[in-house]
């Protein structure tokens, strides 16, 4: 990507002292203060994340519900009103184009949320298969989106928007608010109760500094990344690609091949009925070593490598290395003992059962 | 930022300090603060000779692996096994407790030709 696009809160990082890194195509922070401290302020208390750079699609019209049925891979039609789901946007073959959450927010409207530097792409895909009865639109630059995470966050909401009711855990509501509405899911990426909070972009400054004011804790891309990875939450493009599928990356539970034809289902059926060569493990150092970190090769005992890592990082809720990787399914099994090569060094690791933290406070 | 004056500093954000001919190397307060949270630090073998410019330790924060470079030539002759048990010191204490190796200096006037203080501050602005 040539040009580096800004989101409508790339001013107020500024101001509020975040280190910006290029990523997905958009300047966003990676830190505020560390990793460290915004990684224990969503685990412990509140924190807030621009997710200003992800997209959001409207679908709607009277064939929308079967045409999202056919394009996604999770069933569509279990959702009532003001319901979400995680889904996968698949390619003829199975693998992932995308993976995003869907809400159904009427009989034939859905609002998706999809990754940032994938939303050029699922749109045209989308596009390409679009009929005539279903609207698509992307509504991406119009919303200025926030991620609200922590065992506060509902806190901070009753404060931030008095008078206002958060949706149950997967929801959707929409309120009105100043300069159009807002809308507000209550899903997350970091394992903890939170909500996410779609305003008018202009807006998006306004609330995010309201939201701090009300106990969260400005958090960047850095803490996302380490709080997801804990939850063995997938990172499209590091552990969900086009050549893999969900089934091989262990998220068959939200893949539906009991509702009817949809792309890719062939592949994933054949997957389910044949059995898996390779699957996606969580693994996790077995000592203290230097953090593993994604494209790391990984071997088995004898020192054959077999392959990489998608993603790595020291948990800093653990204190210790963990990592997700694709391996044969014969080396798949809890417990099986591999080996992180880190420049050279081998630190040995054994696959654990996902994911790898228990948030300790429970979901609304 | 502490950029104590009695140190010599490499471009890449080492301190050197000279005794004698031996020199104690670690990494600057502004380096330091520009990782965050050190979380690993991989030291160089005893024994091991390194020239100028050689990546010779490494510092690891959550987020990124970053070289250490010799700022001079020399044998390494003592590792701080302290940084590699609580690699935190790099951050609390990055003149003292958080050193990172020593060098058996080949060359004083490589020493000589780091940047002073005045220099380093100039640098890091």
């Amino acid at each position: 990507m040539s040009t580096i696009q800004s989101t409508p809160l790339e001013n107020l990082h500024v101001r509020l002292g975040a280190r910006m890194v290029p990523f997905a195509g958009w300047n966003m922070p990676v830190q505020y203060t560390s990793i460290m401290d915004e990684h224990a302020a969503v685990r412990g208390a509140a924190g807030i994340f621009d997710i200003s750079h992800m997209g959001q699609f409207l679908v709607s019209g009277p064939g929308a519900l079967e045409w999202l049925n056919k394009m996604l891979a999770n069933n569509v039609a279990k959702l009532g009103h003001g319901q979400g789901q995680y889904s996968f946007l698949l390619n003829e073959a199975g693998g992932v184009i995308d993976d995003l959450i869907v809400y159904r927010t009427g009989d034939s409207d859905f609002f998706l949320v999809v990754n940032a530097s994938m939303i050029d792409e699922d749109f045209a895909w989308m596009a390409k298969h679009q009929p005539e009865d279903v609207e698509l639109r992307n509504e991406s630059a119009l919303w200025a989106g926030m991620a609200v995470q922590g065992p506060e966050s509902a806190a901070a909401f009753a404060k931030a928007c008095p008078g206002q009711t958060l949706p149950p855990r997967n929801g959707i509501v929409r309120f009105p608010v100043e300069g159009g509405d807002a809308v507000v899911c209550r899903t997350g990426y970091t394992g903890e109760d939170g909500f996410e909070f779609f305003c008018p972009a202009e807006k998006g400054e306004a609330w995010f500094e309201r939201f701090i004011e009300s106990g969260a804790k400005a958090c960047g891309l850095g803490a996302r990344d380490t709080l997801r990875l804990e939850m063995c939450y997938p990172l499209n493009g590091s552990d969900l690609s086009p050549e893999r599928t969900p089934i091989e990356a262990g998220l068959g539970f939200f893949v539906d091949l009991e509702k009817g034809d949809f792309i890719g289902r062939d592949t994933l059926a054949n997957q389910k009925a044949e059995g898996l060569e390779q699957k996606l493990v969580a693994l996790e150092y077995t000592d203290k070593g230097a953090p593993p970190r994604s494209h790391y090769p990984l071997e088995d005992a004898a020192g054959n490598v077999i392959s990489e890592l998608s993603s790595g990082v020291l948990s800093p809720s653990l204190g210790k290395g963990i990592a997700m990787a694709y391996v044969p399914s014969a080396l798949s099994k809890l417990g099986t003992e591999l080996f992180v090569d880190v420049r050279g060094r081998k630190f040995p690791a054994k696959v654990v059962k996902k994911p790898f933290y228990k948030p300790a406070t429970a979901k609304a | 930022m502490n950029v104590p004056q009695n140190l010599r500093y490499n471009t890449s954000h080492e301190w050197v300090l000279l005794e004698g001919d031996v020199a104690t190397i670690g990494i600057s307060d502004h380096a330091q603060e520009e990782l965050t949270d050190v979380v690993f630090v991989e030291l160089p073998p005893v024994g091991k000779t390194v020239d100028v410019g050689d990546p010779t330790a490494v510092v690891e924060s959550v987020k990124a692996a970053s070289d250490i470079y010799a700022p001079i030539s020399g044998e390494v002759v003592e590792v701080n096994n302290e940084v590699e048990a609580n690699p935190a010191l790099v951050n609390t204490d990055p003149y003292g407790k958080g050193w990172i190796f020593k060098l058996k200096v080949k060359n004083a006037a490589q020493v000589e030709a780091l940047l002073d203080a005045a220099g380093y501050e100039a640098l890091i602005g």
